[in-house]
Order: C-alpha cells, then structure tokens, then sequence
C-alpha cells in the first residue's frame, strides 16, 4: 500500500482516529463507548499508520512497546481495583469524586481508571499483533 | 417466538464448525473452531431470553427502571466470549501461520515432530 | 416470554449493594490474584529493560505464598470467607471464595511456581524471550489462582482463559519447530474444551439464571432434572478434556514435552489439576444429583484413566512424553475419588490433586537435569547416569515412588484414601484399578529408572559399554536446577512423611464441598429455611 493517496492521507487519518477513540473512551461512562471500543479505534489508527509508513516508524512514534502499555493498562486497571481498599470496600468497589472546574465540576472515578486501563489493554495487544502480522509482511 | 428461527440457526453453525474442524488442514479448522465460537455466542443470546425491551439503564434520579428492561448479562457475557474468542483466534491465527511457514504443513498429517511416527518400538531391555 | 418484570419484585437500588464494609483481613482472598496480575503486567511494562526481572517475580510470588498460608490457616479454623466484588450482594456480583480445598490448591501451586522460577535460571534461551517468560508465568499464577478462588462459573471461564492464552505464551517460549507442532494440538483442543464449557454456561443460565456457585447449589435441585444432566454431562466432557481423563487426553502427551523442562514443570502441577478441581466442584458440590446419574460413566472413565495411562508410559520412549502419561494416571486417580463420592473419597481426591502438583512438577525438573546431563531425549539415547548423577537417580526413584503411591512416599496416603473410599463404594472394579495403577506406574517408572541410570550405556549392542555422552552440570545448573529439584523433592519427602496436616485438611476441604452450608453463608445467601424453592430463571 504505497499508494501516494494514501500516504498523504494516512498521518492526518491516525491523529484523527486517535483523538476520536479518546473521545470515545471518556465519554464511555455513561453514554455508549468505553475503554474497549476506544482501544480498538486507536489499534486500528496504529494499523493504518503501520500500511502507510511501515512497521519500523510506527514503533518509533509510538515511543513504548505495545506489550509494555498492554502491561501498563492491566496493571492501572487492578491498581483501580484497589483503591478501594483505603475505604474498606471490597475489590472493583467504585469510587466517585468530582473536582469545580469553573463553571462545571469534573467527575473523576475508580471506573473510569478501570476503563482507561482497558484501553491501554487493548491498545497495546491488538495494536502489537496488528504491527507483528504487518512486519511479515514487510518481509517480503 | 425468534427462538423458534434461532435454535435451528445455531444448529446450522455448529453442524458447520464440526464440519470444519474435522478437517486436515489447519486454516479450515481454525475457521470452523470460530465458527464454532460465535455459535455458541447466538446460544448465550437465545438463552438469555431474546426480548425487545428498552436498554437496561435506569433514568437519572431514580432507583429502578420503570418499564420492563432488556436482560443486560447475556450480552455482557457475550461480550467478554467474543473478546476472548478473538484474543484466542488471533493466537492460532499467528501460531498456524507460523507453522505453515517454518513446519511447511498446513496438513496436520504432516505435523508429528512431537509425536513419533510409525511404529516406534518401546524400549527394550529390562 | 415478556422480561422478567423488575417493577414487581420491588428491588431497592442500596438493597443490591453491600453495606457492610470489608475488613482488611478479607482482602487477602483477592490479594494472591491481583498481585500474580499486577506483577504480571509491570513485568510485561519493563520487559525489555536489563532489571531484575527474577527478583521481582520471586519477590511476588514468596508474597503470595505468605498471604496464602495465613489464609489456609484462617479458612482451616474458620471456615470459608468470601468477598463479593464491587460491593454488590452476592448472586449479582461476583464472588471470591477461600475454602480450604481453593485455598490449599492455590497454595500449591504458587510454591510450584516458585521453584520453576528459580529453576528457570539454568534453562538457556535467547535474552529476548527470556523476558517474556517471567510476565507469562506471573499472568498463568494468576489465571490459575483465580480459577481455584473465584465462586462464580462465567468468572471461571475468564480465568481459564487467561490460564490458556498465558500457556500459549509459555509454550511457544524459544520457538522451536516441535514446539510449534505442540502447540497448534494444545491450543486447538483446549480452546474447544473451553468452548464446551461455554456452552454448558450458556444452557445452565437459560435454565435457572444465575452463574453464581453457591446461587447454583441452592436453586439446581429445583430445575428440570433431564435438561441439568445434559448440562452436566458437557461440563463433565469440557473439564473431563481440561484434565486430560483417557479419551480426551491426546493433547498432553503431544505438547508437554515439547517446551523447556521448566515450563513443562509449570504445566505439568497446574493445567491438568485445575480441570480436576473444578471436576470436583462441579460435580460433588454443585450437581451432586447429575453426578450419581453419571456414576457409571465416571468409574468406567477413572478405570481406563487409571490403567491405559501408565501403559502408555510403559510404551514411551521419549522421557518427558512417558512423564506426561503419568500425569494422565493422576487424573484417573481423582476421578476416581468422584466416582466414590463419600468424604474419605474426596478427601483422598483432594489430597491427591496436591500430591500431583508437587510430585509431577518435580518429575518433569528432574526428567529436564537428566536431559542436561545425557544431552539426549530419547531414553533410548540414555544410560549410566546412576555413575555420575547419583543424586537426580535417587530424586528420580523417590518420585516413581511417589507417584505410584508406595509408602512412606507423598503418593501413598490418597491412593490409601481413595481405595478404601472405593471398597467403601463396593466399586470393586475401581479400587482394583487403583491398585494396578500403582503397580504398573511402579513397573513404567522402575524401568524408565533401570534404562536411564542403571544400564551402563545406550540401547543397543553397546549397553555394557559406559555412556559417552554424559556431561558434567554446570556451575549455574548445579545452584539453580539442581539445586530447586532437590528443594521440592525434599518437600514431597518430608510431607510424605508427615502427612497430617494435609490429611486433616484434605477432609474439611471433603466435608465442606460435601455439605455446602458453609460455602453458601460464607458467600453471604440465605440458606432455604424450608422447602421453598424459587427458580430465579429469567421467563
């Protein structure tokens, strides 16, 4: 896929995926969306990235290893889990908070924490099998 | 009444999953062993009561619904199998690419590295 | 079939959700997972980098095994102790439950975890997928440790999971091309024994709509007896594949050996034990009226088990491969204690779940030191080993013993068990099988014994002539390999001798998962005050 269409298109197509499954993700709570789906949006953004430009840039804008947020994402996803501990409630009890911001407050929960680690999660799986069955390809 | 229309549905997946995976070749079996998963998928679903209530959310302000809701588990369950049905598939996916490239064997006749072939004798002596 | 109507059961939001708080102490029945899960995850963050990825993981699992033996004792005096997630009441959210049986199992296997662990250090493989090995096995203590703790089935399944694609990891660590072909048979069958369990949940909640365990034991005697005992018999099918009981078995002697002796160690004390204990509470403690239906099929099932699998080892001529057919003999062992289902049965089925644990993971450890020392797999390739080795051939002769279950040996005491439970049963058939089990065990593994150690050289012409092939351990191999081996080789040695703790709590663990009173309060339901029953089956 060297198509100069799509290499012209494919950066400005990942950002926009990107920012959409955060968007996704956040507003997951209450409203369809979540951790999951928001993952599988940015694994396919990852995906996308990785047919334009080939797998070596891709794990060099991402910075971290895909299994390594894989790792991240289920480690503050129990991290979540726990905090309700210092409540002494029982394991995934949530716990809610809200911040003023201005005008509106901010609501920030142990759920949320749960979801943003499921996105990690997911990120980083689907995303290191997409660029692991991409790589097979480049070698050839 | 769709149960009536689902049950043979699901059967027809399955019969077609079995059908699959007692073939040879390993892309075929991996296909039917997917098949198999979404069948079973349809079958959580069917059992779950197959309803067409509101989304099980409760309105802000209130305690309980006020009409009669969607049973949300077996889509929950559902929801957790086809993740970790995908996971897996992923997994054989790779795993038989992998063997068909370094074993040259999409035939499972010709995958007995592990397994003697012929007829080993046991060991003698003793 | 309207939905159920919740307008008319009056359910108060607060009502579903608990009140009481959770005192710290009930916290350490989630801690052995989340921990397994978290180091897990950080080992997989920091893979790469060139840390101490052992001791963090040693450190991890020594912390499990603390909270673990605190808890075993608590649950031994006290009795069963839940703790219901996300502070829902209990059929809704899902439930951990710290029995002795759950708890004594998770114990095991974390010990068995820490040896490999350390064992791992004298394995050679290439640096890269040296690091992967620490998270997968982290993520497969956890998968395991869930499965034994959680009281609700579809959390099972997840934990099942978890323990099956961690296994898939693990096996395929150093890529060789046997490992490929073991593990396309591993990963397809046991992905289709994982969705036979699947669809026994499917039906069992269409039937009496709930998953919880303790949920099931209340309401199943009330439901449709016919459709419970097909459901029934696609768990029994799903687990009885898990476990690898004879039919069903062709996975395990064509995958395990096929890894590095560490990771066959793993797999060999967790996998196939998982699939027997949840055999057990499914069938002794959930669906007790299925399983007396059942009763043939089980004995017919535990006494081919018993007998076809050291047969197969006898006929063996790969090491490990030979091994794997013990293991196999083990499972018809614990069948064996379902088919006789009276507490000295279960109890002996119990303690030999535990005994397996040890003993096998400790049989494919030393079986991976003959292999270092003979360079070879094949036993037909081996000989002389008593000369240079005396050590691992007296470990190897111990743990043969073991495992047919001669005394004063670890295996003795549940064989003990579970053919007085048969003769008990009047299965004289199954206490008979019990018994040529052990002989013929005992005549597979002297022989193994008598080919590797005792003949002077390989099969052949030359077998009077001295091995040439033999090496010397290395300095790593003697510290880590050897020197875990010998550690857990002492363990079964000692308990065998010593066995009453884990007779004593081999029969709570009976008791309570025969009379399940204490599993359903410590879960928090209500016990039926009379003859009420109430499908909670969604209409």
């Amino acid at each position: 896929m060297k198509t100069v269409i799509f290499k012209t298109i494919a950066p400005a197509l990942t950002a926009i995926m990107v920012v959409f499954s955060i968007f996704v993700l956040l507003r997951g709570h209450n409203e369809p969306g979540g951790g999951f789906i928001g993952g599988l949006i940015a694994a396919s953004a990852i995906a996308i990235y990785g047919i334009a430009v080939g797998v070596e840039n891709v794990r060099k804008a991402l910075k971290f290893d895909p299994i390594s947020m894989a790792g991240f994402g289920v480690f503050i996803a129990s991290f979540a889990g726990l905090l309700s501990l210092g409540q002494s409630f029982p394991f995934l009890t949530g716990l809610w908070g809200y911040i003023p911001f201005g005008e509106t407050k901010i609501t920030v929960s142990t759920p949320m924490l749960f979801d943003i680690g499921v996105y990690f999660a997911v990120v980083g799986t689907i995303g290191a099998v997409a660029l692991a069955l991409e790589e097979e390809d480049d070698d050839k | 009444m769709i149960e009536f229309y689902m049950a043979p549905l699901i059967g027809v997946f399955f019969t077609v999953a079995v059908y699959l995976i007692l073939s040879r070749a390993v892309i075929q079996m991996l296909l039917g062993i997917t098949i198999l998963g979404n069948g079973v998928n349809l079958l959580i679903f069917t059992l779950g009561r197959i309803t067409r209530e509101v989304p099980p959310i409760v309105p802000q302000g209130l305690k309980q619904p006020l009409q009669d809701i969607a049973n949300p588990l077996p889509q929950a369950l559902i929801l957790t199998a086809i993740v970790i049905g995908f996971a897996l598939f992923t997994f054989l996916l790779i795993l038989g690419y992998r063997a068909y490239q370094e074993l040259d064997a999409d035939d499972t006749n010709n995958m007995r590295l592990a397994e003697p072939t012929g007829k080993t004798k046991p060991p003698l002596s003793y | 079939m309207a939905s159920h109507s919740v307008a008319q059961t009056e359910i108060e939001l607060p009502a579903a959700m608990l009140e009481l708080p959770t005192s710290v102490a009930d916290w350490s029945i989630v801690f052995p997972v989340v921990i397994a899960l978290m180091a897990g995850a950080l080992l997989a963050m920091v893979r790469h980098s060139r840390g101490s990825q052992v001791g963090f993981s040693v450190l991890a699992v020594v912390a499990i095994i603390v909270i673990e033996i605190d808890l075993f004792f608590r649950v031994l005096e006290n009795g069963p102790v839940a703790m219901t997630m996300g502070n829902w009441l209990p059929p809704f959210g899902i439930s951990f439950v710290a029995d002795v049986m759950s708890v004594g199992f998770a114990l095991a296997a974390a010990v068995v975890t820490l040896v490999v662990l350390i064992y791992f250090q004298a394995e050679i493989v290439p640096r890269e997928s040296r690091h992967g090995f620490y998270p997968l096995v982290m993520l497969l203590l956890a998968g395991v440790t869930g499965a034994f703790m959680t009281g609700d089935l579809f959390n099972l399944y997840v934990w099942f999971e978890v323990m099956l694609i961690s296994s898939f990891g693990l096996l395929i660590i150093g890529g060789k091309k046997i490992q490929l072909d073991g593990a396309i048979k591993y990963g397809f069958l046991n992905f289709l024994a994982t969705t036979f369990f699947l669809v026994g949940l499917g039906y069992l909640y269409g039937l009496i709509g709930t998953l919880n365990m303790a949920d099931i034991v209340l309401i199943a005697p009330a439901a449709e007896p016919a459709a419970m005992t097909a459901i029934a018999a696609i768990f029994f099918l799903a687990f009885a594949m898990k476990a690898a009981a004879f039919p069903v078995n062709a996975w395990l002697p064509a995958s395990y050996h096929t890894p590095d002796a560490a990771v066959s160690a793993l797999f060999a004390g967790l996998l196939t034990k998982v699939g027997a204990y949840v055999l057990l509470r499914i069938l002794v403690a959930l669906l007790p009226e299925q399983r007396d239906v059942f009763d043939p099929l089980i004995t017919a099932i535990a006494i081919l088990t018993l007998i076809i699998a050291p047969l197969g080892a006898i006929a063996q001529t790969n090491l490990r491969r030979a091994l794997g057919f013990f293991v196999i003999g083990g499972i018809g062992a614990i069948l064996a204690g379902i088919a006789a289902p009276s507490v000295l049965g279960v109890a002996g089925a119990t303690f030999y779940v535990f005994h397996a644990m040890l003993t096998m993971s400790a049989f494919y450890l030393v079986a991976g030191l003959v292999e270092r020392v003979t360079q070879a797999t094949d036993t037909r390739q081996m000989g002389g080993v008593y000369a240079s080795n005396s050590l691992i051939s007296i470990m190897f002769l111990i743990l043969v013993f073991a495992a047919a279950g001669l005394p004063p040996f670890l295996g003795f005491w549940p064989k003990l068990l579970l053919t007085e439970a048969a003769l008990q049963d009047a299965d004289w058939w199954l206490a008979a099988a019990i018994l040529i089990n052990s002989i013929l065990t005992t005549i597979a593994g002297t022989r193994l014994w008598a080919h590797i150690f005792w003949r002077n050289g390989r099969e052949g012409k030359k077998s009077e002539l001295s091995n040439d092939r033999l090496r010397e351990l290395k300095a790593p191999e003697k510290t880590f390999a050897l020197g875990a081996s010998v550690a857990l080789v002492l363990v079964i040695v000692v308990i065998g001798l010593r066995p009453n703790l884990i007779f004593d709590s081999s029969r709570v663990a009976a008791s309570d998962l025969l009379q399940t009173e204490n599993y359903i309060e410590a879960v928090g339901l209500e016990l039926p005050t009379q003859a009420n029953p109430t499908t909670g089956a969604p209409q």
